[in-house]
């Protein structure tokens, strides 16, 4: 056998510039390849969350920025700190605002269950297929997942409007005599986050189902087990991991949703993206805002740590 | 008994695909509409398609998509690349914890979370240091990197944990230094991976309204924020031919590639087949 090339010796050929360019890469390359995903998070995903934090904290003012400092250099030599919890306190007292958090949290947590209640027929329904046919039915599903959300959402408008296709066909069979409110409303709502959930519901369900062995199921029934416990006891357990990772890809992004309260509810529905976005682009209240958006980290802090908890258990097995 | 059941579970696919794409065939459908009035069948047209080819702003806000898109998904693939291989292939080091949190929160976070906490952070920055001094193209792409490299990272870390660690360690074996093994054998091993990971990237960035709408400025209006500011409104028939020609594309791409790994797939199958008899 042929003993391999020292790979140090193509180093020592190279001079000058390069060669100390080629030695830096080959002894910190493992530190590079930490440090610029890391530096590029640390600015942009963690840094913005400290200035969201100090922003809440601050009071209104209509200025520009439009809030208060957060140290004020007055006479003293020490600068005074002006922090209030005048934004959490007005939050919690207004009843409009948990109101919108608890709406928002009903409207995810029953989307997410109406996701379960579909996806979870079709994902089995997929893994039951054999070869091609459950190749080009994952395709199917996957398919709604690379094209637009806005557009998805938008092809609701047209079936739901007041002249839409849904109430076309209701007054055509007869169900209705005029046409009922469909779009602008809180069912609209509903159904255009199960719609553009759906997927982020089924892939997980999937992922995890192709892994199991379906044999435990066979044997349950030949062993005399009845359908329903066959599921209770054995399938359902064993597809847990996929059920928890695909609620909360629905659930979380769902409750701080914008788009779909924004076009399928209108001003009817309160949903707290919506409040969000308008307390910052309409209102232009930086802090109330920003105290929103704390907010509504912290109601999903569980959620996501969760989540965070089944993705690394899934990447560690 | 198993009759019954596959019965029920052939029904609810039948339901759940009517349900994903029968909303999207009407869409395509009504783009062919003459009618003004969108949901009124007003015969026949194409005129839709000339207005949205005619509109100048279609073209500089599909342009301007095009050009994020473009540079977001190289951006992302690279540094989500180098997250997923320090997430699988690295041991522990100090910060691992709050950096494998830092990469699967974008996953799940609120849009308006991002957008809000990226605009502001851009304001700060532009106080501090004189830049960004008019957000547009710059802050969109960096925003769209930040969550782009996350997916990518997951698409990577996946395909790492499934690949065989044994042409590394023979490599390492024979005496070649972990630089050289990774661009010899690990980063072509992910080439696939690497390849999905930028398509995502490029379709999640052409995708994306909440986080461009919050960070963009003035005079900056991507392909989603156009389509939006026209449809909050109600039904425009220009956009459903929009939708059309964008929905028509990506499909006939994702189907492609699906065909493509399919074929591939089949052969491989076929050598094992052959290579066991």
């Amino acid at each position: 056998m042929e003993s391999p090339v020292p790979v140090a010796s193509v180093t020592t050929d190279a001079t000058g510039f390069r060669g100390w360019v080629s030695a830096f890469l080959q002894r910190h390359w493992r530190s590079i390849i930490v440090f610029i995903p890391f530096a590029w998070l640390a600015v942009f995903f963690l840094t913005p969350f400290f200035i969201v934090v100090k922003i809440s904290l601050a009071e209104s003012l209509i200025a520009s920025p439009p809030f208060s400092k957060l140290l004020e250099w007055g006479d003293s030599i020490l600068p005074s700190l002006n922090i209030s919890a005048d934004n959490y306190a007005y939050l919690w007292e207004d009843s409009l605002y948990v109101k919108t958090y608890l709406n928002s949290l009903k409207i995810a947590s029953v989307s997410t269950l109406l996701c379960l209640l579909i996806g979870y027929p079709m994902a089995y329904g997929i893994i039951r297929t054999q070869g091609t046919a459950r190749y080009v039915l994952l395709l199917l599903v996957m398919l709604p997942f690379w094209t637009s959300f806005l557009l998805r959402v938008y092809a609701w408008m047209g079936l739901l409007a007041d002249q839409g296709t849904i109430n076309d066909l209701l007054l055509w069979i007869g169900l209705i005599d005029k046409p009922i409110r469909l779009l602008y409303s809180e069912l609209a709502v509903y159904i255009g986050i199960v719609y553009t959930y759906l997927p982020f519901m089924i892939l997980p369900l999937y992922a995890n189902m192709e892994k199991l062995d379906f044999s435990l199921n066979e044997a349950a029934a030949d062993l005399g087990a009845r359908p329903a416990s066959v599921f209770t006891t054995v399938t359902l357990p064993m597809t847990w991991p996929g059920i928890v990772a695909g609620s909360l890809l629905v659930f979380i992004p769902a409750t701080g949703e914008f788009v779909i309260p924004d076009l399928l509810g209108g001003g009817n529905v309160l949903m707290i993206g919506r409040v969000l976005s308008s307390e910052f682009n309409a209102n232009h209240d930086w802090p109330v805002a920003s105290a929103v958006a704390v907010a509504l980290l912290f109601v999903l802090l569980i959620p996501m740590m969760l989540y965070h908890r089944v993705q690394s258990r899934e990447a560690n097995s | 008994m198993k009759g019954k059941r596959s019965t029920f579970l052939i029904t609810c696919l039948c339901f759940g695909f009517a349900f994903l794409y029968i909303p999207i065939f009407l869409l395509i459908l009504y783009s062919f509409n003459y009618s003004k009035l969108l949901p009124v069948w007003g015969g026949f047209s194409t005129r839709w398609y000339v207005t949205v080819f005619q509109s100048e702003d279609v073209w500089d806000a599909t342009l301007l998509s095009l050009k994020i898109a473009l540079m977001n998904a190289t951006v992302a693939t690279l540094l989500g690349t180098m997250a997923g291989l320090m997430l699988v292939r690295f041991a522990r080091f100090r910060g691992k914890t709050l950096f494998t949190g830092m990469i699967s929160a974008p996953l799940v976070m609120p849009e308006v979370i991002t957008g809000l906490s990226l605009l502001l952070l851009f304001i700060t920055l532009q106080q501090i240091t004189g830049w960004p001094g008019n957000r547009g193209v710059t802050t969109i792409t960096i925003a769209h990197i930040t969550f782009s490299m996350a997916y990518v990272a997951i698409i990577i870390q996946s395909r790492l944990i499934n690949s065989d660690l044994s042409l590394e360690e023979a490599a390492l074996d024979l005496g070649a230094k972990p630089f050289r093994v990774l661009f010899d054998i690990t980063l072509p091993l992910l080439a696939p991976g690497m390849v999905a990971g930028w398509l995502l990237a490029f379709t999640l960035s052409l995708d994306d309204l909440v986080i461009a709408s919050f960070v963009s400025g003035p005079g900056s209006t991507t392909l989603p924020m156009l389509i939006y500011s026209r449809v909050r409104l109600g039904l425009k028939p220009d956009i459903n031919a929009l939708a059309t020609i964008l929905i028509v594309t990506v499909a006939i791409g994702v189907l492609l590639a699906g065909w493509i790994l399919l074929r591939q797939h089949q052969r491989k199958l076929k050598a094992e087949q052959l290579a066991s008899q």
